[in-house]
């Protein structure tokens, strides 16, 4: 018999190169997971320091700690930092690149060297936009929209961060050609399409829609680059052009991109409420769907940002009504998601914790949209803290909060250990909290007229910015609690069983860390992803 | 005991993967051209008398030879690759080497082009352009804009044609067999992706392999093919191109 013995993990597994080397060269799909985790995260804290000292600007009315100047440049690099190097290539440069071979069943990713080339141009490009900090004319102060005409006059170092965010499309392109292509050449024998994980269909979905709207944002980038370099008037309305187009140029790839953010993170819920309501999904094939029906609509709604620009009120009305037309799909996931819950035998363990966080958080995110999404609303709303509460709501307490959830979830099938549950439940209790004392008062504000991207305010806002930042204190202390007690499990070192939560998908089924090539025998599937398995599959399930 | 299994490095590829990732590379190129091409038509109906008066001053003669040496050059690359099928590496060498020419020739064509262009004034934020009506200025930085980019596909295209060459003139002859095999109750098994595993009496299927060395007999083997294949497909995008830029700049006056 051949299965006595346990093959050696990704982690100890001695490759080609040795220590650092064996990483950063690595073409293991789990170890450029890895990689992207621990960069991203790096990042990902350098943004919330940057969120941090804007609240302390923001804590006394007037001139506080920093210039307006520099309360510019903080917002922009807070801005970019989040969206293109956190938020953007998140869940799936993480999570996607572990788990996507895992759930098809497959060794690795299609094209595993260009995998590892995605990870230096994403290292490539960060280096090059957080240069921009340094050098030179100083932080951009453009705002993480880079708007004309301000980006082309801005003598700041926006031609630098715009290069940077160039060469992070790049890096999300390759990415989502990869995935695509594994996708349809790796399952394994019997993983029908109707038979993937959830996950794996939002990374389905997600790479197509980074395919195909990123190069227009590359080439609006490009264009900013030109126009400041070469001033070739396309975008200046005294050489003949239009700064209106830059913004439909640019929106036609953002809008979509929040769908990049948003659409993996319904995945891992997706992944998540059945393990833990022990129960197969209700809805599985409308769930699926309603992922690339989101990718669809996602691309004709754009003009919504941009309903005070001076586009005409057709134009307006139509972009408005499709807006809210999304809400269908999203809606359709909604609605499975609580019919998959009901009757099922909830076990409140801390993924699943997250995951609710993640529905209530992410709800206030929706509904706050259907009022930046209505044309006569978002009229009133539109370029205020309103809108920096929703977004916040939207990509922090909904993509942020599915990242911690899918962190929780497969940190055990990732390093083979499990966590401190208890304190895992405590930094919750302070990232809820302070989730919503630092983000609902910016929808009051707003409400009450609160401009965006301003350091000074006057003093009616005082009361709620001072909730807001003490809130960011507390929000900040859950996230370091948190990020401890993760660390500790590795001092620690409770083994983790192969399957901790009795999940059914394949990930399950293999070790805990998986071995290099992720299975001993190249699973034959027979059954939907979280149907019960008939009889216990070999293997030591716990 | 613990078994280290073979590293992924052994596989052999999956051409139609290549294939598929190819072809969803090319799509990410039209679309970035296509901004261009949406930036194109929005400023041309608005300023459809600029547009016109303007691209009468583009020569006719140089794009249309150029358009014609594109046109070659991919008739060129796909002899290439029927060659090297045919095994035929001596003709795929010429045809390929045809490729680059023509391109180089494209290029050159190009510079006495832009060349003229600046003599007389016209370059992107010339004085000149500025002086004209603010529609031919968005034409010309259209017209820069585009064949500027185009011409830079054209430069990464021969770069990866002149890799492909140096692959096909130079690859070496690799006769070699499979093996060793530890005992003689394995025998081989190939999963989907061409990773091979041991296969142990009936049913189980056991550890990869720790060393299999496998190579080609052929003189050319597959993976060129398929390289060879896909660096063809790049060069017709640059060609497809080029064809939707030479009606919109030069023909339509
Ligand atoms: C502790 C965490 C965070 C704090 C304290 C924080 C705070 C802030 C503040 C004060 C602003 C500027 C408001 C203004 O003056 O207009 C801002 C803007 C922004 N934040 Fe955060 N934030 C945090 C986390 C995040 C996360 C996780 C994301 C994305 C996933 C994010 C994305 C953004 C974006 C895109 C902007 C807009 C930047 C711009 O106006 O160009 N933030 N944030
Ligand atoms: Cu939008």
């Amino acid at each position: 018999m051949s299965n006595t013995a346990d093959p050696v993990s990704y982690l100890d597994y001695q490759g080609r190169h040795k220590g650092i080397l064996g990483w950063i060269l690595s073409t293991d799909h789990k170890r450029i997971g890895i990689l992207y985790m621990i960069s991203m995260l790096s990042f990902f804290g350098v943004g919330v320091i940057l969120g941090l000292l804007m609240r302390i600007e923001l804590l006394m009315p007037g001139m506080t700690i920093v210039t307006p100047r520099v309360y510019n440049s903080l917002f922009t690099l807070h801005g970019m930092i989040m969206i293109f190097l956190f938020i953007i290539p998140g869940l799936p440069a993480v999570f996607g690149n572990f788990f996507l071979p895992l759930q098809i069943g497959a060794e690795d990713v299609a094209f595993p060297r260009l995998n590892l080339a995605s990870w230096w141009i994403y290292m490539l490009g960060a280096a090059v936009a957080l240069t921009s900090l340094f050098v030179g004319g100083g932080a951009p102060d453009t705002g993480w929209t880079f708007y004309v005409p301000y980006s082309v006059r801005s003598g700041t170092n926006v031609t630098l961060a715009v290069t940077g965010a160039f060469i992070l499309g790049f890096s999300s392109i390759l990415t989502g050609i990869n995935f695509i292509t594994t996708i349809h050449r790796l399952r394994a024998p019997g993983m029908s399409f109707t038979r993937m994980p959830l996950f794996v269909w939002t990374l389905y979905s997600t790479a197509w829609i980074q395919i195909l709207a990123t190069p227009v944002l590359a080439i609006t980038l490009l264009l900013v680059i030109a126009e400041r370099t070469l001033g070739l008037g396309l975008f200046d309305p005294a050489k003949g052009g239009d700064p209106i187009l830059y913004q439909h140029l640019f929106w036609i790839y953002s809008h979509p991109a929040v769908y990049i953010m948003i659409l993996p993170g319904m995945g891992v819920v997706s992944e998540i409420i059945p393990t833990f309501a022990r129960k197969d999904i209700f809805g599985y094939k409308a769930i699926a769907i309603s992922s690339l029906l989101i990718a669809f609509v996602g691309y004709l709604v754009w003009g919504h940002h941009m309903f005070t620009s001076g586009i005409s009120d057709t134009a307006r009305w139509i972009f408005s009504l499709l807006t809210f037309l999304v809400a269908i799909p999203s809606g359709i996931k909604i609605f499975n998601w609580v019919a998959t819950l009901y009757k099922g035998s909830i076990d409140l363990r801390p993924p699943f914790l997250f995951t609710l966080t993640f529905i209530f958080l992410f709800s206030i995110g929706g509904l706050t949209g259907l009022v930046t999404g209505a044309l006569a609303t978002d009229v009133h709303v539109h370029d205020t803290y309103f809108v920096v509460g929703h977004f916040h709501y939207v990509m922090f307490g909904g993509t942020g909060m599915a990242f911690l959830a899918a962190l929780l979830y497969w940190w055990p099938k990732m390093f083979g250990i499990m966590y401190n549950e208890k304190w895992i439940w405590r930094s919750w209790a302070f990232i809820f909290v302070g989730f919503n004392m630092l983000y609902f008062p910016m929808l009051i504000q707003g409400w009450m007229g609160h401009p965006r991207r301003y350091y000074d305010y006057v003093p009616r806002f005082h009361a709620t910015h001072i909730v807001a930042t003490v809130g960011s204190w507390v929000l900040v202390t859950g996230l370091l609690i948190f990020a401890i007690t993760l660390f500790r499990s590795f001092k620690s070192r409770v083994p983790a069983p192969s399957n901790p939560w009795g999940g059914r998908t394949l990930e399950w089924t293999t070790t805990s860390p998986p071995p290099l090539l992720n299975f001993t025998q190249i699973p034959t599937v027979t059954r939907g992803p979280y149907e019960p398995a008939p009889t216990p599959t070999g293997g030591e399930t716990s | 005991m613990s078994v280290q299994a073979a590293s992924p490095a052994t596989h052999h590829k999956d051409h139609t993967g290549a294939r598929i990732g190819m072809w969803l590379f090319l799509f990410t190129e039209i679309l970035l051209f296509g901004g261009l091409f949406l930036l194109y038509s929005v400023y041309r109906s608005t300023f459809p008398e600029d547009f016109h008066y303007a691209a009468t001053h583009l020569d006719t003669l140089v794009g249309t030879a150029n358009t014609l040496i594109l046109l070659t050059s991919s008739l060129t690359v796909v002899l290439a690759i029927a060659a090297l099928r045919r095994n035929n590496r001596k003709l795929c060498t010429i045809m390929l080497s045809v490729t680059i020419l023509a391109g180089l020739l494209f290029m050159v064509n190009k510079y006495f082009e832009w060349h003229h262009k600046f003599d007389i004034g016209l370059y992107p934020n010339s004085k000149e352009l500025l002086r004209r009506a603010p529609g031919e200025n968005l034409f010309y930085g259209l017209y820069f804009a585009m064949t500027g980019i185009h011409a830079l596909h054209v430069i990464i295209g021969l770069g990866v044609l002149s890799v492909m060459l140096w692959i096909v003139a130079h690859k070496p002859k690799k006769t070699i067999t499979v093996g060793p095999l530890q005992s003689d109750r394995l025998s081989l098994v190939e999963d989907q992706r061409g990773a091979v595993w041991t296969h142990e009496g009936e049913g189980e299927i056991a550890e990869a392999v720790v060393t299999l060395v496998y190579k080609s007999n052929e003189e050319i083997n597959d993976d060129t093919w398929s390289k060879l294949e896909n660096s063809g497909l790049y060069w017709h995008l640059v060609d497809v191109i080029w064809i939707f830029l030479f009606p919109l700049l030069y023909l339509i006056t």
